[in-house]
């Protein structure tokens, strides 16, 4: 078969399963769009953004599991899908970004749309290639894919020169089965001896905790954390990125940890004395002050990524390996050595771990004048817990509200930028996820700042019929921003406040959606059913939430695990800690 | 403390930014680094001398390894090894010093490789020390310019850094 780079493009998407593409021409990647268009097996996304393909690419990856594609121009297509690019890196999701690049003639010459694309995402992807040759092509893109699905995940960028897909050129297509790469093999099983040092720890625990990650999600090894947490009957807590590997319903499960994490979780970490942290990277929003960081406790920590043990927190039984294999080797090696954890010592801290729970640390002063957000999160689930749902976020007060109201169950239904915290993500992240699963329901939980760094995508969802439901927690302002400065400023608002709002409800109709704006708690409930029960219509719902409401129990930055702030109306009841 | 690693990479395009732009990214300081192709001309073989304390180099071996065009790596200052440093250095050298100059470079083991009426260019390797005690031997007001290679390290006996090792 003889192909132009262009087809060499699209055939290789082809053979690798790609079923979307999200995207945005421009000059340099004409040739690909010539080629795309001739031909169905790969269907093409025209966002309006090249942030928003890279978002939503990432969302399709984060809800599938599959590789994610985006495909970009030159210049400043390339500089826009930075963001995105940036967003899967932090959170370790296999991306192929696609971006068009100058004939290679004239690269180096300040060429019309040229940016040096490999030099700005170096340090921002897993891997990436400049394509000089079209001999090189096909090779390049199979190994892209590869890099970017195997080991620790991530994105991989792929610089295509206009010339590489000349529709002149045509040259011999093969695409590689395997890859092999002398400089690259990612380690697959974990080490047999460090797993039983860790076992030997875990069966002498006193106060065991596991501590789980985004790993746990990517490396889809729920199922063996839950049997595995199950047959120990060990307390867990999830980071941000680890929530729905173990079910949040479950009595065993602690809730989040962390910055804004619950106060039995946190308090558990602070006095276990075995922690088993899997899948997940001591990031500073969940340890905290390093200093005070589990204080007495043995460290176990399973990874695929070498480089994340001992990173930050040294930790006394590393484990390299796919954290499923890794855990399905430890289980077995219990099961083996017919082993048990020391049961008196687990009941007192199951006891220990339920007064600290009987705080209820998540409690907040309802309201039946203003929709308290938590209110609002809460009433989402039970409008939609009974459905196949999945959950996109923005980056803000909305986004913690949802990580501590809303019970995830399994894993890959909470789609949040966790690692760099990026705003504009939800909207797109939702689109890619709908496109991967149209018969679920997809909603995007939203602040008004966060919604309008994206909200051009709402003509994407209308272009290509995608029903989600936007849930914008409407405050007024940059909530997270405005809850430091509060804290922290003495309440000088600066800048945080978001004046010149548009009418959210006029603004989806303009697109074409529904827009409904909802102000009063008592009518949430009937305002969602009404909105998920229009299961063909993008639902833009604008709720008016208290203006001035703050997320708790919080963690100032460089503080200990212990020095949690609670909701005024329980630390005014009780000392804690 | 101070730790000269070798680094068998890749030989693609780009690579050396990779490894610098890790360094610059990570806030790890890179007090030389040195690169060329191997006998194999595929890969090429850096050696780089950094600072910093046991958890800081531990962090970056794993950096290093975790960029996928590195083959391997090896920090030789966990083992005996040998450095050499090449200099190249142009000094002023009139009539009256040019014998002087010469006997200087002669017990350094420098070789004199350009001659012009009033100055030469010494040839010199060594450890980095060695080549210091060379410029401090001379009168910093005869030196005209300095270029040094940044320390080569391999390790002694038999083991290799290879593909294959």
């Amino acid at each position: 078969m003889e192909l132009t780079g262009a087809e060499i493009v699209v055939q290789a998407l082809k053979d690798e399963g790609v079923e979307f593409v999200w995207g945005y021409p421009g000059g340099a990647v004409l040739h690909i769009y010539d080629a795309i268009f001739q031909q169905d097996a790969v269907r093409h996304i025209l966002v309006r953004h090249e942030q928003a393909a890279t978002h939503a690419a990432d969302g399709y990856a984060r809800a599938t599991g599959k590789p994610g594609v985006a495909l970009v121009t030159s210049g400043p297509g390339a500089t826009n899908a930075v963001t995105g690019i940036a967003t899967a890196f932090m959170d370790s999701i296999p991306l192929v970004v696609l971006t068009g690049q100058v004939p290679t003639p004239v690269i180096g010459s300040d060429a019309f749309q040229e940016v040096d694309t490999v030099g700005i995402t170096r340090p921002c992807v897993k891997h990436n290639f400049l394509v000089n040759r079209v001999e090189d092509l096909a090779d390049t893109l199979r190994k892209a894919f590869y890099i970017a699905t195997s080991g620790r995940p991530g994105p991989v960028v792929v610089d295509i020169p206009k010339d590489v897909t000349d529709p002149n050129i045509r040259i011999p297509y093969e695409y590689a089965e395997k890859v092999e790469m002398r400089s690259y093999s990612p380690v697959e099983r974990g080490h047999l001896g460090q797993i039983r040092k860790a076992v030997d720890l875990m069966m002498a625990a006193q106060r065991p905790v596991i501590y789980t990650g985004g790993g746990v999600v990517l490396g889809d090894a729920s199922e063996e954390l839950v049997a595995l947490t199950r047959m120990l009957n060990f307390p867990i807590t999830n980071t941000l990125m680890g929530l729905g590997s173990f079910p949040a319903t479950d009595p065993q499960f602690l809730g989040m940890l962390g910055m804004h994490g619950t106060y039995e979780a946190n308090m558990a970490m602070h006095e276990t004395d075995v922690l088993i942290a899997i899948g997940a990277r001591f990031d500073d929003r969940v340890t905290g002050k390093i200093a005070s960081f589990c204080p007495n406790a043995k460290i176990v920590h399973i990874d695929v990524d070498p480089a994340s043990i001992s990173k930050t927190v040294r930790v006394d039984v590393p484990i390299v390996g796919q954290v499923r294999s890794v855990l399905a080797d430890m289980r077995r090696l219990i099961q083996e050595l017919s082993c048990t954890p020391n049961q008196d010592a687990l009941a007192k801290w199951w006891e220990r771990i339920e007064a600290w729970r009987n705080v209820k640390c998540l409690s907040y002063d309802g309201s039946d004048k203003v929709i308290k957000p938590q209110y609002a999160v809460e009433t989402l689930y039970k409008v939609t817990r009974d459905s196949d749902f999945y959950l996109t976020s923005d980056v803000g007060q909305h986004q913690m509200f949802a990580a501590q109201f809303y019970p995830f169950d399994k894993p890959r239904r909470w789609i949040n930028s966790g690692g760099l915290g990026t705003m504009g993500f939800g909207l797109p992240a939702a689109m890619g996820v709908k496109q991967a699963f149209p018969d679920a329901e997809v909603a995007c939980v939203t602040g008004e700042a966060s919604v309008q760094m994206c909200i051009q995508e709402l003509a994407t969802c209308k272009q290509y019929d995608l029903p989600i439901k936007v849930l914008l927690l409407n405050n007024g302002y940059m909530g997270m921003v405005r809850q430091w400065q509060e804290f922290f400023y003495d309440g000088r608002y600066s800048h945080s406040y978001v004046d010149a709002l548009p009418d959210f409800c006029k603004l989806a109709e303009s697109y074409g959606h529904v827009g409904m704006k909802i102000e009063n708690p008592a009518d949430l409930e009937d305002a969602y059913r009404e909105a998920f029960g229009m299961k063909d219509r993008l639902v833009f719902m604008d709720v008016v939430v208290d203006p001035e409401e703050n997320v708790y129990p919080m963690i100032e930055a460089g503080k200990g695990h212990h020095e949690m702030h609670l909701s005024p109306h329980l630390s005014s009841e009780r000392e804690l800690a | 403390m101070r730790h000269i690693i070798s680094i068998l990479m890749e030989n693609e395009a780009g690579g050396l930014s990779r490894v610098a732009g890790l360094f610059s990214a990570r806030g790890y300081n890179i007090e030389s680094l040195t690169v060329a192709p191997t006998e194999d001309p595929t890969m090429s073989r850096m050696t780089l001398v950094t600072r910093g304390d046991e958890n800081v180099i531990e962090q970056i071996k794993k950096q290093l390894n975790k960029l996928i065009d590195v083959i391997k790596l090896v920090d030789l200052s966990e083992g005996p090894h040998i450095e050499r440093e090449l200099m190249m250095i142009k000094v002023r050298a009139e009539e009256s010093m040019r014998e002087e100059l010469k006997r200087l470079s002669d017990i350094f083991r420098g070789s004199i490789i350009d001659v012009t009426s009033n100055s030469f260019t010494i040839e010199m390797t060594g450890d980095g020390s060695k080549l210091d005690a060379f410029i401090a031997a001379l009168d910093g007001d005869l030196i005209v310019e300095t270029v040094r290679s940044g320390p080569l390290g391999i390790a002694r006996g038999g083991k290799r850094l290879s593909l294959t090792s």
